[in-house]
């Protein structure tokens, strides 16, 4: 349960970044999911970004919805702030935060129920305002805690797991924040630590709206036959994707293979999902480029994944608004209040 | 029959017209003669033709209220013209465009008609049809003066502030102003019994609309962020907001802003916006009307079960659903004391006019951030629009913010462990930190069942504790909410009880009905929960009128579910066809009740 907590002695051999810290201090309680389940592999890749960025883990604050997804701010970053939301509007909290105190880093983890569907307008909203969070959707096509119904993610034609054939087309995340302006776009996969831990530095590194759709199947209720979310459907289908190397939000994305060259990884179940990395012909800093690439994996039945786009002049909300440096939260009463004379002042305006 | 500074009329337009700006003219120069006044706009949910009115009263004894009997009416707009000819009192007058015939089925034998050729003159004087259509309501304007005698120097000098750096428009509107001045005063008798005479009563006060001084409020109370959906009638507090941090809250030397308003994509995004900015630490808030809370119910809950601050400032208007959104009416009292699903009890604040909608607003900051829960500010259209004359605002500089208990990185240095809803001081009111500030801060703040320690609960006695605790907090915030506005006099068994806006209308029918003989002690609730004050008031009187602007008495449903008194002592009187209340609702609510009790 949450509230069990994790030893804090740690062997002392442990490997420490720059701030002494192990991933063990990056670390929170103990996970409340189900065994395998392919979030509680994004929250070890999250540690691990956050680890490896040496990040001072009080000055995070980490917000979340309501799924399966949003209780997995519990389980990392244990000195970092967390707010367990409503259902769909971490957007609107994140946002708010943000507003009052722009110097700290703001990861929200949401999941295809909170963002595509009940929180859809504001995960829109907040792409537009381009806020500086690192937004991970944790992607698995079904409701997971209410016994899966399908998510808006949902491709047309997968089976639930009683059988019921989904009759809707999907939302794709990246394809609306593609259209939206979003200027950090990356999909990536739970299974595939290497790809992942890149794209979150760099999500946490961009200074904007850093939307991540990581697809993380459900081993519970979307690992059955006629699932195209589950292990079995993707091995069958070879789904060929793409993946990015770590990149600095500032450089270009270099790449360990040669052009179209297929890479494969093995899931914890032991099927194989192939990875392909950017081809000649894509270009991360092209918008439409990206969209209709995208959109063409897509219609052979592959799933593209990396660090797909990157806006080069990105411009966060605070910004665009021309805040003060100094967090809102912190200015001083006397910098805020006109005070009594400017009030008399004011007021011959009222006569 | 002279009256002199106590009248009233009434201005019927179309919308869009730009009548707006002469009606703001009158009422100014009224005010500048010194001459208590006050203005109601009743305009319909519309950009352009639809009827609107402007009422302005004239009172030298200082009553603001609505009053619905009219002495003059200026009928402008042909699509009303009937009904707006049947509200002037016997022996009243009206103006009308003699540009036109007047359609003789309409002439009453008891009104006294006073033709103005507007359209004519304005048609002949000036160019192009915008002009002479803004131009028309400026003649208007300068006619009334002639009629009421208004002081032309203060017009003058109206419109020389008004316009000081576009001299052609100051030139047309004086020219206007002169065409309709000098036709009234050539063909009748000038001023009419009713006028004005100058005085000295009002040097001290100021002409101002809720909103403004509720924006004005969250200004001096230090609110950074301002998060809001656009929505009548409570739009103009967010812009008056903005314009006065575009004013003051600009750095010096970098005219960075030291503020950030955010327009949400609905009211749930926007209060969502204002807890995320008070869990982080800044003063924030929300303005909208019912249909925003509505929808911000299930966040208001959070706010309420998870202690983060949330200021909301609800300008009422008419519903139920989108109901009448230009009509006043206090109809979220009942929503707002329990917003949200489950066990809920919010703080909510009445301001009752402009000034207590200032002073408003820093109690409401304070307490939200003290008692560490959303606030609601429930003003109305009527407070929130119109334009009130009220005593001068004043700031007292030693104010500074209650931030509640927030631990600084220093008391966390000190502090063995820090455990989020742990009552250390007994007061029901657990210390909280804000992100970024120490590591040993952190805790995670949740909607879900959480225990004392902050952590996640699914273990009845360890909810029963918190939520338990969380009841006691707020019932003990009722000490430190303005308790209510109490007059009474010695033997007086019958007392009338209100809330907010009614104040106005309520105070001047117990010295109409005290005329009569009729003498009733007097309480005006300022706060939920109820301060012990309101539950003695009611206890001690043999019966009590409760006077609010709802149709289902939601005041009085408060007052008995929260002080546990006898339905038999509180006698409902509601008035919700959405104008203003006046003293002749008041008066005759309660006549109609005590004869039936005789």
């Amino acid at each position: 349960m949450t509230y069990i907590t994790k030893p804090l002695v740690h062997h002392p051999a442990l490997q420490k970044n720059a701030l002494g810290l192990t991933r063990r201090d990056y670390e929170g309680t103990i996970t409340t999911l189900c065994a395998g389940c392919g979030h509680d592999s994004i929250t070890a890749a999250i540690i691990q970004a956050f680890w490896e960025l040496s990040i001072p883990p009080h000055r995070v604050a980490k917000l979340s919805g309501i799924g399966c997804s949003s209780k997995t701010p519990a389980y990392f970053l244990r000195e970092a702030h967390g707010f367990n939301g409503v259902h769909g509007r971490m957007p609107a909290l994140v946002t708010g935060a943000n507003a009052a105190n722009g110097d700290i880093m703001y990861i929200g983890i949401s999941g295809d129920g909170d963002s595509l569907s009940i929180g859809l307008g504001h995960l829109c909203h907040a792409i537009r305002r381009n806020v500086n969070v690192l937004y991970v959707l944790e992607n698995n096509g079904v409701y997971g805690l209410t016994k899966g119904q399908f998510s808006a993610s949902a491709d047309p034609g997968s089976l639930s797991k009683k059988g019921e054939a989904n009759t809707m087309s999907a939302i794709d995340g990246c394809l609306l924040a593609l259209t939206l302006g979003a200027t950090f776009v990356a999909r990536s996969f739970s299974g595939d630590k290497a790809q992942l831990v890149p794209i979150l530095k760099a999500g946490l590194a961009h200074r904007g709206f850093a939307f991540i759709d990581v697809i993380s199947p459900c081993v519970t209720f979307n690992d059955h036959e006629g699932s195209t979310k589950s292990y079995a459907h993707t091995r069958e289908k070879n789904v060929e994707v793409v993946q990015a190397d770590f990149v600095l939000p500032t450089s270009a994305i270099t790449t360990a293979y040669e052009p179209g060259s297929v890479s494969s990884v093995t899931l914890h179940d032991g099927s194989v999902v192939r990875l392909r990395k950017v081809d000649e012909d894509y270009n991360p800093i092209d918008r439409d480029i990206a969209y209709s690439y995208i959109r063409e994996r897509q219609t052979a039945g592959e799933i593209v994944t990396g660090l797909l786009y990157l806006s080069p002049d990105s411009s966060d909300v605070h910004e665009q608004n021309n805040t003060v440096p100094t967090p809102l939260s912190q200015l001083a009463h006397d910098q805020l209040c006109p005070g009594s004379a400017e009030l008399e002042k004011l007021q011959r305006g009222f006569r | 029959m002279s009256r002199t500074n106590e009248f009233a009329f009434k201005i019927a337009t179309a919308n869009g017209t730009g009548s707006a700006s002469a009606n703001g003219l009158i009422m100014q120069a009224i005010f500048r003669m010194g001459i208590p006044v006050t203005g109601k706009n009743v305009f319909p949910s519309n950009i352009q033709g639809l009827p609107t009115w402007y009422e302005i009263r004239v009172d030298k004894n200082g009553y603001t209220a609505r009053t619905p009997h009219f002495d003059l009416m200026v009928a402008l707009n042909p699509a009303t013209y009937q009904k707006d000819g049947a509200e002037v009192r016997s022996g009243g007058w009206l103006m009308y465009d003699s540009t036109w015939p007047l359609d003789q089925k309409l002439v009453r034998p008891d009104v006294t008609y006073l033709g103005i050729p507007l359209a004519e003159m304005c048609n002949t004087t000036f160019n192009g049809a915008r002009e002479r259509i803004l131009m028309k309501n400026i003649a208007y304007a300068g006619a009334l003066a002639a009629l009421l005698d208004m002081d032309t120097e203060i017009i003058r000098a109206l419109l020389k502030e008004k316009y000081s750096r576009k001299q052609a428009l100051m030139d047309s509107n004086q020219k206007a102003v002169d065409l309709g001045y000098t036709y009234a005063k050539t063909h009748f008798t000038c001023p009419l019994p009713i006028r004005l005479e100058a005085m000295d009563k009002t040097k001290d006060s100021i002409l101002i609309d809720g909103n403004t001084a509720s924006a004005l409020g969250a200004l001096y109370a230090g609110a950074t962020v301002g998060a809001w959906y656009p929505i009548t009638p409570a739009t103009s507090l967010m812009e008056a907001f903005k314009s006065f941090c575009e004013k003051y809250r600009r750095e010096p030397d970098t005219k960075k802003k030291r503020y950030a308003i955010l327009q949400a994509e609905d009211e749930i995004s926007a209060v969502g916006m204002v807890i995320g900015a008070s869990w982080a630490g800044a003063r924030a808030f929300t303005s909208t009307a019912g249909p925003g809370i509505s929808l911000m119910n299930e966040f208001i809950g959070l706010a309420y079960y998870g202690e983060v601050p949330a200021v909301i400032f609800d300008v009422q208007r008419t519903g139920p659903s989108t109901g009448m959104p230009t009509r006043t009416q206090q109809g979220d009292l009942m929503m707002c004391a329990y917003a949200s699903h489950g066990d809920t009890r919010h703080i909510c604040l009445y301001p009752a006019d402009p000034r207590e909608a200032f002073e408003t607003a820093t109690i409401a900051f304070d307490l939200a951030e003290r008692f560490q829960t959303p606030v609601f500010v429930l003003s109305d259209l009527d407070i929130g629009m119109n334009d009130w004359m009220i005593p001068k605002l004043t700031w007292d500089d030693s104010y500074r913010p209650d931030r509640g208990k927030v631990l600084t990185a220093e008391q966390l240095d000190e502090l063995k462990t820090f455990h989020r809803y742990l009552d250390a001081d007994g007061d029901g009111i657990a210390a909280r930190t804000l992100p970024g500030v120490h590591p040993k801060g952190a805790y995670f703040t949740r909607g879900s069942g959480h225990n004392r320690y902050g952590g996640y609960t699914e273990d009845g006695e360890e909810y029963v504790d918190v939520l338990d605790r969380i009841d006691r907090k707020i019932q003990r915030a009722a000490r430190a909410i303005p308790a209510p506005i109490i007059r009474t006099s010695p033997n007086t068994r019958i007392g009338l009880v209100t809330v907010g806006g009614c104040h106005s209308a309520c105070t001047e029918a117990l010295d109409l009905l005290a005329r009569e003989g009729i003498t009733l002690d007097y309480m005006r609730v300022r706060g939920f929960p109820f301060h012990d004050d309101v539950r003695k008031f009611l206890e001690s009187h043999d019966l009590n009128f409760i006077v609010e602007q709802n149709r289902d008495g939601q005041l009085r449903s408060l007052l008995l579910l929260e002080t546990g008194i006898a339905p038999a002592k509180l006698e409902s009187v509601r008035y919700y066809a959405g104008f203003p209340l006046s003293a002749h609702h008041v008066i005759t609510g309660v006549k109609a009740k005590l004869e039936k009790a005789a």
